[in-house]
């Protein structure tokens, strides 16, 4: 690798000022034609190329982004990251994108920060805990970590939260996946961009997709903003706007997009170092590396592609968190966001071919795809590459909504969606 | 927060007073027994989901709990206008045709 980091290359940079840095990727003109192009430039779609590239052998690759890397729902989410999921299929998967995630900073030679911290998942209530055990069962099985935790335990590992009995909904316990944690979400997006464009992959920004080329039921290529390229394989991994691509290609998806809210606090002292969700009082916080308190909120209802939901939505999300740690109620809030979030019926991605031959979608993460960002980009490669899905892929495909094969993770899942 | 009139109540209320109840208009196959897999699955789960006008449903759950139609932008979320569900298919019928 060219540019390849080490302690060696800050050195010899340092002694000449840091001016000689090179830019981590390329940014040439597209090219007329492409064994495949990648819809979308967020980490799912960098991941894919890289992959691609990597253990396919397929470099002749574009990533066409409409705006700039990572800007969408890479940046836009809580970088928590774990694979407890009730299902075998749904853990297989996120357990292969976690197994990715424990690597990844040495595959890619750039720091994705993953920190396992721990994701803990507190209980409410009598059946919270039932299905916690109950889940906890099931991924333990299934080769996923897990520990079933008592309130006093929690209390031990998070000196802050409220386990007595004078709130609306006393904590009785936890899961814990000790091999979870978070990661620098624009670290992703940048490894996996430098390492695509090492392998020779073009990554286009502001090249915004405006139609797809499809002749006898067969995928030729995409009309952009920056003209038509050609391609006998396009790969749409393009979240929320997924279904607006499928548009493009006369397809329906199972999926509403809706706005998911996100707020960070001023920066703190380190005050907790795992990462806590409740699903019944529907809020999750962790505390990022400049301090800053993460929290995140349940989706808004409706469907919105305005990158913004409703301010009743945050403060349900404020309250939640209070509940669970009283001291944080004068922390005073710095920025806001939302994201568009792809969601599907079953709460589980749909990975899958098309009826139009070498056209691809990897849609559907809705409130959870940044976990499995590198498994995703994996497998997508895989069913790209081999026009035929990855074992650990094959029940995510689009016809699961004909046949009812349905991987029901709403509410199994270790949050609400 | 969005801001909905009741058709019904004759009022424009908050969100917070409403609960999204999907898209409107989904035709239910007319003869479910006689359509494929495909058919059924696409009027059980597949959704229109569009980047522009949509024409959805809202209930007015805190107030006279009925269901009615709005017609409101996915993008600006700016709202057109909300109609009794008989009344806005008569017009979402005329803008498909």
């Amino acid at each position: 690798m060219a540019n390849r980091y080490s302690l060696w290359s800050l050195i010899k940079n340092g002694l000449k000022h840091h001016e000689s840095w090179q830019p981590a990727w390329k940014s040439p003109q597209p090219k007329k034609n492409y064994d495949v192009i990648i819809v979308g430039g967020g980490g799912h779609g960098l991941a894919t190329a890289y992959y691609l590239a990597k253990e396919h052998g397929i470099k002749n690759v574009a990533v066409l982004e409409k705006g700039y890397l990572g800007g969408g729902n890479t940046a836009r989410n809580t970088t928590i990251i774990r694979s407890n999921y009730l299902w075998d299929e749904a853990a297989h998967l996120y357990e292969h994108g976690l197994k990715l995630w424990e690597g990844l900073s040495q595959d890619l030679n750039f720091n994705v920060m993953f920190s396992q911290r721990g994701v803990m998942n507190v209980g409410h209530t009598l059946q919270d805990m039932r299905d916690i055990e109950r889940r906890a069962n099931a991924n333990l099985l299934n080769g996923v970590d897990a520990v079933v935790m008592t309130p006093q335990e929690i209390k031990d590992m998070v000196p802050l939260i409220d386990i007595s009995h004078r709130t609306r909904y006393p904590i009785m316990g936890a899961s814990f996946q000790p091999r979870g944690g978070v990661a620098r979400h624009d670290a992703v997006a940048w490894g996996f961009a430098r390492g695509a464009s090492e392998l020779g992959v073009d990554i286009i920004e502001q090249c915004e997709v405006t139609g797809l080329i499809i002749e006898g039921g067969r995928i030729k290529g995409v009309n952009t903003s920056r003209g038509d390229i050609m391609a006998d394989r396009v790969g749409c991994v393009a979240a929320g706007n997924s279904s607006v691509l499928a548009r493009m290609a006369g397809l329906r998806l199972p999926l509403e997009s809706h706005p998911l809210q996100a707020f960070v606090s001023e920066s703190m002292k380190p005050c907790i170092d795992t990462v806590v969700m409740s699903n019944a009082v529907h809020g999750y916080v962790s505390q990022s590396d400049k301090g800053e308190l993460v929290i995140g909120a349940g989706i808004d209802s409706y469907l919105g592609y305005g990158q913004r939901g409703s301010p009743h939505v945050i403060e349900h999300t404020a309250a939640a968190i209070i509940e669970m740690f009283p001291s944080f109620s004068r922390v005073r809030m710095n920025r806001q966001w939302g994201g568009i979030v792809d969601v599907s019926p079953d709460a589980c991605p749909i990975i899958s071919k098309t009826r139009i031959k070498g056209l691809y979608f990897n849609c559907g993460w809705g409130t959870g795809g940044f976990k499995a960002t590198p498994g995703s980009g994996n497998v997508f490669a895989h069913t790209i590459a081999h026009d035929d899905p990855h074992p650990l892929n094959r029940a995510f495909s689009l016809d699961r909504f004909a046949t009812g094969h349905l991987i029901d993770e709403h509410g199994a899942a270790a949050v609400a969606h | 927060m969005l801001v909905i009139t009741c058709p019904y109540c004759q009022e424009a209320r908050e969100e917070e007073e409403f609960s999204y109840a999907g898209e409107a208009y989904i035709a239910r196959p007319a003869v479910p027994e006689e359509v494929d897999d495909a058919t059924w699955g696409d009027y059980v789960f597949h959704r229109k989901n569009p980047r522009g006008w949509h024409w959805e449903q809202w209930q007015h759950v805190a107030g006279c709990r009925k269901v009615f139609a709005v017609k409101r932008h996915t993008v600006s979320y700016e709202i057109a206008g909300s109609w009794t569900l008989a009344d806005g298919k008569a017009l979402y019928l005329e803008e498909q045709a």
